[in-house]
């Protein structure tokens, strides 16, 4: 397991591993934000949080196909099925990859791209810890939307259709648990419901994206 | 650790391909399948290396016996030799890579990048990957491709080597590998009609 | 005489075709009847006026629009357990009405709404859960479409049918959860369950309920029809390829 976590993360830097996209993402949607809303810094520092959030999942949202696509074009998803390492193991392993390499930075860029976006100071560490907390779902969740997509064609698109909405949970919460952050008031409830859906994200979806991709490599 | 098939029917998207297929492969043997193409080949040895369910029969092989090699190499382009079939050997919980490195004559070409390399070193580095494995069945569908001479002969050698440490062989080929132990089985006879019914009577439509 | 026979795709076409005329009669009637009776013969609401009748419309379609995912979600589980195809297409054939009752209730929803929101929309939580059911409906529908091989493409929606459901039910209560916090916008009674209406509107109303869930039976056992008849072709034309090549 190691050994395909490490080869995925040395991967993931060396060129052509979009490291650095994600991350560039994130800053031209919340650059695009104040653009499409005025520069109202009222107006932006209510939606912050929201907007914040919006553009870490759309960032992790661009890299899932390359979890699993490129392993299926070369043969290599079909050697790991071979492997004795259980596929769910193979799986979850390759979410940690995602969410180390996509996630995580994410999480870090955050509090710059909140200044960006006038957040008010106190939001700032709940802002980094809801993020913290929910994208790994985010990433566990996007690995079942790969697996169910890695033998279609073109299939990014439809991979954001069938996993935007799968999203939504852990949006609400999240968001919810930063926005209460930046106002000042209590955000136990939201930020404890969404690491509950993060901790049942990570035990059992790696159980459906293997059932998928089986069912893919066929 | 033998290679028992009985009785197996395969299928692929639905229908069936080929029927009845029955062989057992004891320790040291090797078995060569020719068969024109589409006649289920590949269908057979994905079946037998467990990516597909059969449809009927039974395939005995043990636990993490088979090692499967295919059209595509499993290289990732931006990781060295070194890298790659270390990766895999830690995957499949073995050591030393540097028998695999010397027996297909990858030693020179140790830290290139696998990206860099032509198609027959690649292929060559794929076929290397077997010998990290520590797999004693072997389930290969046409090895030899963008392979020259040489690298057939390098290959065969790996082979025999193979089959004298007791593994078996399984190989899809059109070329004569000059495996002295082999056996050839053509797959043409096996092919199943294409009104064979399997299953409930649900598949009747089918 | 087991439910399981008419997994036969050819018991199941036989069936069907003597069942659908009288079921396609019982359903227009029920519908005409429930949607005339409430909209011309009940008195105006005391509070919302005439508009109100529009729940002949949305209640049931809402309903149905429930069930329907419930129904492919039964079916999904009878193809993944037992395999039989006729279950597979029968989700597949009752999604795109799923996804069109779901619109229907968004649709007459916002209608209801409007002149007591003043807008035609708003993010109230019962409408935005069916917003989010129609998105997944989307999904569900758009995978179908996108896998060739028809067996891959019943397992992989099926398992997203599965999935989806769990998330559906999270993302219900991620809803109320996420509609307290706004600002108490005018709680509307857009209840699909509220037995609150009086007598004299729940006769009609039950009516278009049976009516709408006959029309769905009817729709559903029809299109699994063509869809058997589809693959059936497809099954026959790639036979006769096969032994033109044999020869």
């Amino acid at each position: 397991m190691k050994a395909l976590l490490i080869r995925d993360l040395r991967l993931g830097v060396r060129a052509g591993g979009g490291l650095g996209l994600g991350l560039a993402f994130f800053l031209i949607v919340v650059v695009l934000v104040p653009f499409a809303v005025g520069s109202n810094t009222d107006l932006l520092s209510r939606i912050a949080p929201g907007v914040l959030w919006i553009g870490a999942l759309l960032a992790c949202l661009l890299s899932l196909d390359r979890i699993l696509a490129l392993d299926f074009e070369d043969g290599t998803l079909d050697l790991l099925a071979t492997a004795p390492l259980p596929l769910e193991a193979a799986l979850s392993v390759k979410a940690l990859a995602h969410w180390i390499t996509t996630g995580l930075p994410l999480v870090l860029a955050a509090p710059v791209l909140g200044v960006l976006m006038n957040l008010p100071p106190q939001g700032f560490l709940w802002l980094v810890v809801s993020l913290f907390l929910g994208t790994p779902a985010l990433s566990v969740i996007g690995t079942f939307g790969a697996a169910l997509t890695v033998g279609i064609k073109r299939g990014g698109l439809l991979l954001s259709l069938l996993v935007l909405p799968l999203y939504v949970p852990t949006l609400i919460f999240g968001a919810e648990a930063a926005r209460r952050g930046a106002i000042g008031a209590d955000v136990g409830t939201p930020m404890l419901l969404m690491a509950a859906i993060t901790a049942g994200a990570i035990a059992l979806m790696p159980f459906a994206s293997a059932a998928a991709l089986r069912i893919n490599l066929r | 650790m033998n290679l028992t098939i009985t009785d197996l029917t395969i299928a692929r998207g639905g229908m069936p391909v080929l029927a009845g297929l029955s062989f057992n492969l004891m320790p040291g043997q090797a078995l060569i399948l020719r068969g024109p193409n589409g006649s289920g080949k590949t269908t057979l040895l994905r079946t037998i290396a467990g990516l597909q369910p059969c449809v009927a029969g039974t395939i005995d092989a043990g636990e993490d016996q088979i090692a499967y090699a295919a059209h595509s190499d499993g290289l990732k382009a931006m990781l060295s030799v070194t890298e790659n079939l270390r990766f895999w050997a830690e995957v499949f919980g073995q050591d030393n890579i540097e028998p695999a490195l010397t027996a297909f004559d990858l030693t020179g070409l140790q830290d290139r990048l696998a990206g860099t390399l032509s198609a027959g070193q690649k292929r060559r580095l794929g076929l290397a990957r077997l010998l990290v494995t520590g797999r004693p069945i072997w389930v290969l569908d046409e090895p030899t491709v963008s392979l020259d001479a040489a690298s057939v002969a390098l290959f065969a050698n790996a082979v025999r080597t193979h089959l004298g440490q007791g593994g078996i062989a399984l190989i899809a080929t059109h070329i004569d590998l000059g495996i002295s132990e082999a056996t050839v089985l053509d797959v043409g006879p096996f092919a199943a009609k294409p009104n064979a019914r399997f299953g409930t009577s649900d598949e009747a439509f089918l | 005489m087991s439910l399981w026979e008419y997994a036969n795709p050819v018991k199941f076409l036989r069936l069907s075709e003597r069942v659908l005329p009288a079921l396609w009669f019982f359903a227009v009637t029920s519908i005409c009847t429930g949607l005339v009776w409430g909209f011309f013969f009940t008195p105006d609401e005391r509070l919302q006026g005439s508009t109100f009748k529009i729940i002949f419309l949305h209640v049931p379609a809402a309903l149905m629009a429930i069930n329907a995912w419930f129904m492919m979600l039964l079916a999904s589980v009878i193809w993944l357990i037992r395999r039989h195809h006729v279950s597979a297409l029968a989700a597949k054939a009752a999604a795109p009405v799923g996804m069109c009752l779901t619109l229907i209730a968004l649709v007459t929803g916002a209608i209801w709404g409007q002149p007591i929101w003043g807008t035609w929309w708003v993010w109230d939580p019962r409408l935005t859960s069916f917003l989010i059911l129609f998105l997944f409906y989307l999904g569900y529908i758009a995978l179908w479409e996108a896998i060739e091989d028809p067996d891959t493409a019943a397992d992989l929606t099926s398992v997203l049918c599965l999935v989806g459901s769990v998330f559906a039910v999270l993302s219900r209560y991620a809803v109320q959860f996420w509609n307290q916090g706004l600002h108490q916008g005018t709680s509307v009674p857009i209840a699909t369950g509220e037995r609150s209406v009086s007598d004299v509107f729940f006769i009609p109303l039950v009516i278009a309920m049976a009516g709408f869930g006959l029309l769905f039976l009817a729709l559903v056992l029809y299109r699994t029809g063509t869809e058997i008849r589809i693959r059936r072709t497809a099954a026959l034309l790639a036979r006769d390829l096969s032994r033109e090549g044999a020869r």
